[in-house]
């Protein structure tokens, strides 16, 4: 990684200036170094707003190399705004290369899903997070947060997690479901569907996590125990759905529901769309 | 258990005093000087006018008043314990498993049955709730207290009620020492003879007691011995312990 | 007839502990021992510093001077000298404490079963049926309607909620636990039921209690035990008889013949 020849003139490579990408790298190699612990780092002002993923962009500008071929997802697609919108970014900042192909690319920063296909090693997923505390729905004091992570005062989590069965009779969060990461610190994976929980469980890749307004990142290093919260009784279970994908007839991944009509038509289809694609392709 | 003729208690030139600060100071010395022994199976009542610190005596052997000068002291087969030295914690256990008090007043506590009340020195003992309740409520039938009574707070009944609630709950768990300030003052015959047995079963189990007893019929039949009071005062103490009650609230 | 044994261990002892906000204000060099299964009445008017002392015997503020020193199952540790998180986990495993403000001790945002259920669950119990079925015991030995489990507390009256917190207090059957005025702030009616339903758990669970109160019917009801504290300082302990009907000292006599008797 190098400053010379930046695509967009007047901009240092990837937009941030080399100081503070190695500012975040530190922060990145402690967040490596302590699986699921939330570091703090010196965000910087991005050319967008707070909420468009500012943080995953921030970590990504950091650790992209010229070399590097990068995708961008936003809820699993590649053709969504967020996801177009970045991707140009840093195709005219970083003059990288862009795919939508997971298997090819090196560094992908998501919104909110993690890829259907199997990550490798040496691939890097950067994770775009809103909140990153877990605890912050009950304790509203970052002091008192980051003390109940270092005497690991968990319990409230469960009670998070008892007031969904007691309301719904099971457990109804669905999304930014908790995990605790080796073991150690209770961990928001980002609003990601509990379908992708399992996958952040002794994956292969190396998994950054970074709030752009919280100015906070986290790791999941490759090869790490995640388990998600639950209860003896009520364990952990990922969502199902009666029928396959209506385009690729998958049966084994996330889907969206389309609405198709103005009449009630409907479908669901799989929300990661490279996934999709190629699957159609293969059969054809 | 201790030889018969050897007493359970001694108490030794006994002197108690109030001082009084609200009024300057001033100090009401109420009892000066007494000194008593009692043996297991007996029961001896003090005897004397009122406010010659009858009362007080009991209250101080029940800890509830501090003790000014001389000494308290039970006999147990290995050793002797002092009263008037004790800590306050101690009084917790020696309470609960050797001294007993039966007051004139019942203290109520609000919403508690009349059947609680009785049973709680024994569940504190650590005795069977079933078991209990079948000892209150034999305990409180004998007493002839109205079985529908029972399972309600004491706190609405009529005096002699409350003071059976009370007698109930005094002899239920038949401490070695029982200290007695007017058990029978309001109670009508029938249940006078049923406290006289109860003293008398005491007794026989070799409680030693220490009583105060207005009526002189019950009086004479419960007791071995009487101890007057007042040689015990000397001439300065002209004013009661009465007086001294009014004063000091 | 043996002697019986009148010795009891002790629980929590503060040596010289002394937290000065200004003269007279706050506490200075106070002794306390409190014994196994025992209740301990902190009695005195407000600004006495009676609360004050509560928060360091609690692990909640540090003293200026002095030791609280708590015996437990592995002998004694220093409150102040061990580590934050060994007093927090102690606060939390062995420890209770019930504020006089019931929404200061409980999460109003999630039910009752929750808020009884939080305590386990901070020890590690993770199963719901067996969380449930402990919610609802609790809630019947509080007197609360076991069938508004899922009830938020807001739904609940000012002495539900004091119920409500006791039962999310006790569940873990604490070895001490706190009270602060549990009954201030309560309707007479609603004090007495509360008063009565303490008097049985503290017998019924064996429990040792300091009892910081300024209603001396209150303490007579609850405590074995009292201590009296004026501008910081303990003037007279003793048993709670002793304090309440032979009280030696100027201030206590004047406590106490203060109190209106209906």
């Amino acid at each position: 990684m190098t400053a010379s020849d930046p695509t967009a003139s007047g901009y240092n490579f990837a937009y941030l200036d080399e100081q503070t990408k190695r500012m975040i790298r530190r922060g990145l190699l402690k967040a490596v170094a302590i699986p699921g612990y939330q570091v703090p780092f010196g965000g910087r002002e991005m050319p967008m707003p707070y909420g468009w993923g500012t943080g995953g962009m921030q970590l990504t500008a950091s650790v992209l190399g010229q070399d590097d071929v990068l995708k961008v997802i936003d809820q699993g697609a590649d053709d969504t705004t967020n996801a177009v919108s970045i991707r140009a970014f840093f195709e005219r900042v970083a003059g990288v290369t862009t795919t939508t192909a997971t298997g090819e690319a090196d560094v992908i920063q998501t919104r909110h899903r993690i890829p259907e296909q199997p990550l490798r090693q040496g691939q890097l997923l950067i994770f775009q997070v809103p909140i990153p505390e877990p605890l912050r729905f009950i304790e509203p004091s970052e002091e008192e947060t980051r003390l109940m992570h270092a005497l690991e005062e968990y319990g409230v989590m469960h009670v998070k997690l008892y007031e969904d069965i007691a309301r719904h009779g099971h457990i109804a969060t669905t999304y930014a479901y908790p995990v605790k990461v080796d073991g150690r610190y209770v961990t928001d994976p980002s609003p990601i569907p509990k379908f992708d929980n399992p996958k952040l469980h002794m994956n292969e890749a190396l998994m950054l996590f970074g709030a752009g307004r919280e100015k906070r990142l986290y790791a999941i290093p490759p090869y790490t125990r995640v388990e998600s919260l639950d209860f003896e009784d009520h364990p952990f279970e990922v969502q199902e759905w009666d029928d396959p994908c209506a385009i690729c007839g998958a049966r084994d991944t996330f889907l969206d529901e389309v609405i198709t009509d103005d009449r009630g038509g409907r479908m669901f289809v799989c929300s990661d769309t490279d996934y999709c694609q190629s699957r159609t392709e293969e059969v054809a | 258990m201790t030889s018969l003729t050897q007493p359970f208690l001694s108490v030794d030139a006994l002197h108690k005093a109030f001082v009084l600060h609200g009024q300057g100071g001033m100090t009401l010395e109420v009892m000066r000087d007494l000194s008593l022994t009692l043996s297991p199976g007996e029961c001896l009542v003090l005897a004397g006018p009122s406010g010659i610190g009858k009362s007080t005596l009991l209250k101080m052997l029940h800890g509830s008043y501090r003790v000014t000068g001389g000494t308290l002291r039970l006999h147990f087969e290995d050793g002797d314990l002092s009263l008037d030295t004790l800590p306050a914690h101690a009084w917790h256990t020696l309470r609960r498993d050797v001294i007993g008090y039966v007051s004139q007043f019942l203290r109520v506590v609000p919403r508690v049955p009349a059947v609680e009340v009785v049973i709680e020195p024994l569940l504190a003992r650590g005795v069977d709730e079933a078991e209990a309740r079948v000892r209150a409520e034999a305990m409180l039938a004998r007493l002839n207290l109205p079985e529908r009574l029972w399972s309600l707070p004491p706190g609405t009944f009529s005096g002699g009620e409350q003071q059976r609630v009370n007698i109930a709950r005094g002899f239920i768990a038949e401490h070695p020492l029982l200290l007695l300030d007017e058990p029978t003052a309001s109670l009508d015959a029938a249940n006078r003879e049923v406290v006289v047995q109860l003293i008398q079963e005491a007794k026989a189990r070799g409680a030693a007691l220490l009583g105060i007893f207005h009526d002189e019929d019950v009086r004479d039949r419960v007791a071995d011995r009487l101890l007057p009071l007042s040689p015990h005062m000397g001439a300065a103490l002209a004013s009661t312990p009465a007086n001294a009650e009014e004063i000091r609230s | 007839m043996k002697r019986p044994d009148l010795d009891r261990a002790t629980l929590l002892e503060a040596r010289g502990v002394s937290r000065l906000y200004g003269p007279g204000k706050g506490c200075e060099a106070i002794d306390i021992r409190l014994h196994r299964g025992e209740v301990l009445g902190i009695v005195g008017e407000s600004g006495s510093g009676k609360s004050t002392l509560l928060r360091l015997l609690a692990g909640m503020e540090r003293p200026d001077a002095g030791q609280v020193v708590y015996h437990s199952h592995e002998g004694e540790l220093d409150l102040y000298a061990i580590g934050e998180a060994r007093r927090r986990a102690l606060l939390r495993m062995e420890w209770g404490l019930v504020h006089q403000n019931p929404r200061d001790g409980l999460r109003l945002g999630v039910s009752a079963g929750a808020n009884i259920g939080e305590r386990l669950m901070a020890l590690g119990e993770r199963h719901y049926g067996q969380l449930r079925a402990a919610g609802q015991d609790w809630m019947g030995r509080v007197e609360l309607d076991p069938r508004r489990i899922d009830d938020a507390p807001k739904t609940f009256s000012g002495g539900m909620q004091q119920r409500l917190q006791i039962a999310r207090t006790l569940v873990t059957r604490p070895n001490l636990v706190f009270m602060d005025e549990p009954t201030g702030g309560l309707d007479v009616s609603v004090q007495a039921r509360l008063l009565d339903m303490l008097r049985t758990l503290v017998r019924e669970l064996g429990l040792s209690v300091i009892l910081v109160t300024h209603d001396l019917a209150v303490a007579r009801l609850l405590a074995h035990r009292l201590m009296v504290m004026r501008r910081g300082q303990v003037v007279e302990t003793g048993l709670t008889d002793q304090i309440l009907d032979d009280p030696q000292h100027a201030y206590t006599q004047l406590l106490v013949s203060s109190v209106l008797t209906p």
